[in-house]
């Protein structure tokens, strides 16, 4: 019987896609399996430079970049939990207002009731990880959209925050550690062997995995890719730090969410959390019948979504030694969703990287610098971020529609 | 491809259902039914809408309780309580729709609610091994006969059979005993309902048991060793399908009538 039964690629010869195809074509296929995500935003954020730097010769000094990183800071971080919660399909409108609430409530803290620097940062991401167990709950076991959910906090957040703040409106935020975050710099010794550091644990990873694959019995990854990203990664950490060390060094918030970056880039990429949250991005359904409890992957990335919503207030506050009514307001929730999706994180659920926020964070943080640097109003600079935002979601839209009908 | 060579089913049934009767409100869906399949047999369950072949195919899921009957599973009287009990027993249902995640990879499908990792750690913590999970999958998938270029590609990228094979090995790599097929072929072109035939061949000859519910005659012919009939709730005809005509069969299923092959198993 079994050789009735031939196997399915010798009499269905075009069911195997082939992969011995021309260099080209492989490039092609990585670009629209999303492999290759980075590079049109990566090339996109390197012209953009270029433009800047040949409008403005100000635009890529040393001290204008290190600005512009301290800038994205506050958006890049509530940028990665929007990546979380795109992933599983959700939208949570709230990171803003939980990022102004959250960082009222350092104020209070600190200024009001003279707490120290680090105890007041862990009660503030503990308040935000609660608002987030609180919204998440209503959306996961209520039922209630959380579009809607997180509006209402949106909304609620904010009158939080005035109350907070008081008839002043203000407080001013005098704490050593506190400020540590963004006007404290590594030495350049400290940043040197920081570097060094990175480009080991990328080398460690990249050994590991091709190990791993052999003791399985599978072919290696390909030799060329991993030395590729090896060299990316030398060159990108020491263009980075000949940068940072021109001006005052590496910020300590560019540690800050390096680490936070590579945390929950793990989590997703590797761990079996991560696997579920991409699988219920992808087909909510399929995972719950697999097994999988949808309602809690759900309500853990909604409570992590406001807990970094919450650090971005810290870092807000770091950064202007104040919080007032209008800290988390404005265009920042806007901005942070931006950022995703520039990056590249599907609106649709199911596709995207933690990374991709800070690097679309960059994207339009960039956009603002070089525009004001130009002497744009700000309405130049609304105007210029909009339709790029719109470019990125039809990019989104298209390779969507394409992996459909492909 | 014939199933001529086929044998007759002996000794215990891998599954049996004996006068399984489901009501809803005043509908009586199923009367009093017996069902079987044995180890290695490809049964096709067929007949007309409402004939109460989802029903049954439900009752054996998990998802509907029967109002009366009993259900024997390896020669033990079981109760099939829920989709999880189902799927404890060795009971696998692979429904029209595949539930697969599409923007994950053929691997992570395949694992999905079950990724090998550190099992002391929490979720969020606990690493999947993918290269053992690879090599696992990949041996599941070759001993169906099924050979994609890349276990690494979403599987939105795949074909329709190929989607309907990694949905089956998902069957397979946990160890089911029972394969529930619901109509396979229905949304599949020539070539792709060709290797999914190929398939449900294989996996007779990997000693599961397949239960086939299919509307299209010509696969269940392609491929079945016996054709269960259902008509109004009643099991009106059992054909052994090298000894039997597609009339024969589509008479049994519009009328009921023709019992030619009742009474052979």
């Amino acid at each position: 019987m079994r050789n009735l039964l031939p196997k399915v690629e010798d009499s269905v010869p075009h069911e195997v896609v082939s992969y011995s195809q021309s260099l080209w074509d492989k490039l092609l296929n990585r670009v629209r399996s999303g492999e290759w995500e980075p590079w049109p935003v990566v090339i996109g954020l390197i012209l953009t430079w270029l433009l800047f730097q040949s409008l403005n010769g100000n635009f890529l000094t040393p001290r204008n970049l290190s600005n512009l990183v301290l800038q994205t800071g506050v958006v890049g971080t509530l940028g990665i939990g929007v990546v979380l919660v795109l992933l599983l399909g959700e939208i949570d409108l709230s990171l803003g207002a939980v990022c102004g609430v959250c960082a009222s409530v350092l104020g209070v803290l600190i200024t009001n009731l003279h707490w120290p620097g680090i105890p007041a940062m862990l009660v503030t991401l503990l308040i935000g990880m609660l608002i987030g167990l609180l919204q998440g709950a209503v959306t996961v076991y209520i039922g209630v959209p959380s579009f809607i959910v997180t509006l209402g906090g949106f909304l609620a957040w904010q009158g939080v925050q005035l109350i907070l703040l008081g008839d002043a409106g203000e407080l001013i935020v005098l704490d050593p550690i506190v400020q540590s975050f963004a006007s404290s710099y590594l030495t350049v010794f400290t940043s040197i062997v920081l570097g060094i550091f990175i480009v080991a644990i990328v080398l460690v990873n990249l050994l590991a995995r091709r190990r791993s694959r052999r003791r399985a019995g599978l072919e290696p990854s390909s030799i060329s890719t991993a030395i590729l990203r090896l060299v990316g990664v030398i060159v990108g950490t020491g263009v980075a730090i000949i940068l940072f060390d021109a001006y005052f060094g590496i910020p300590y918030m560019v540690v800050l969410l390096l680490i936070v970056v590579a945390l929950l880039t793990w989590m997703t990429n590797r761990s079996v959390f991560g696997r579920y949250v991409f699988a219920i991005g992808g087909n909510a359904e399929a995972a719950r019948r697999a097994g999988i409890h949808v309602k809690t992957v759900r309500l853990a990335i909604f409570a992590l979504a406001s807990t970094l919503a919450a650090l971005g207030g810290i870092l807000s506050v770091s950064r202007e030694f104040a919080v007032s009514t209008g800290t988390g307001g404005g265009t920042l929730l806007l901005e942070a969703i931006a950022a995703a999706v520039i990056g590249g994180t599907s609106l649709f659920g199911g596709r995207g990287q933690i990374y991709q926020a800070l690097l679309g964070a960059l994207v339009i943080g960039s956009i603002e610098n070089g525009l004001y640097l130009l002497g744009q109003p700000a309405s130049t600079q609304n105007i210029a971020t909009g339709i790029i935002l719109v470019i990125a979601v039809s990019v989104d839209a298209l390779s969507r529609r394409r992996q459909q009908t492909s | 491809m014939s199933i001529q060579d086929s044998v007759l089913p002996q000794g215990q049934p891998r599954l049996a259902l004996r006068g399984i009767s489901k009501r809803f409100g005043a509908i009586v869906a199923l009367d009093g039914v017996d069902f079987e399949v044995y180890p290695g047999e490809v049964v096709a369950l067929v007949g007309d809408n409402g004939a109460g072949k989802s029903t049954l195919a439900k009752i054996i899921a998990g998802v509907y309780h029967a109002d009366s009957g009993t259900i024997a599973f390896e020669g033990q009287e079981v109760a099939i309580s829920s989709p999880e009990a189902a799927n404890a027993l060795g009971i696998a249902t692979v429904y029209q729709d595949l539930a697969l995640c599409d923007n994950l990879d053929v691997v992570a499908n395949l694992f999905l609610g079950r990724e090998q990792g550190p099992r002391q750690l929490p979720i969020a913590l606990r690493w999947t091994q993918e290269d053992e999970m690879e090599r696992r999958a990949r041996e599941v998938l070759s001993s169906l006969s099924i050979h994609l270029s890349s276990l690494r590609r979403p599987v939105k990228q795949l074909s329709g059979g190929q989607r309907q094979s990694v949905a089956v090995g998902r069957a397979v790599l946990w160890g089911s005993k029972v394969v529930l097929l619901d109509e396979p072929t229905a949304a599949l072109g020539v070539e792709q309902t060709t290797m999914v035939h190929r398939l449900i061949l294989q996996l007779r000859e990997l000693g599961l048991s397949v239960v086939l519910i299919s509307h299209n005659l010509t696969d269940v012919f392609k491929v079945a060793d016996r054709i269960i009939v259902l008509r109004l709730g009643r099991r009106v005809g059992t054909f052994i399908t090298g000894q039997t005509t597609t009339d024969q069969v589509v008479a049994a299923i519009t009328t009921g009538g023709t019992e030619a092959a009742e009474g052979i198993v």
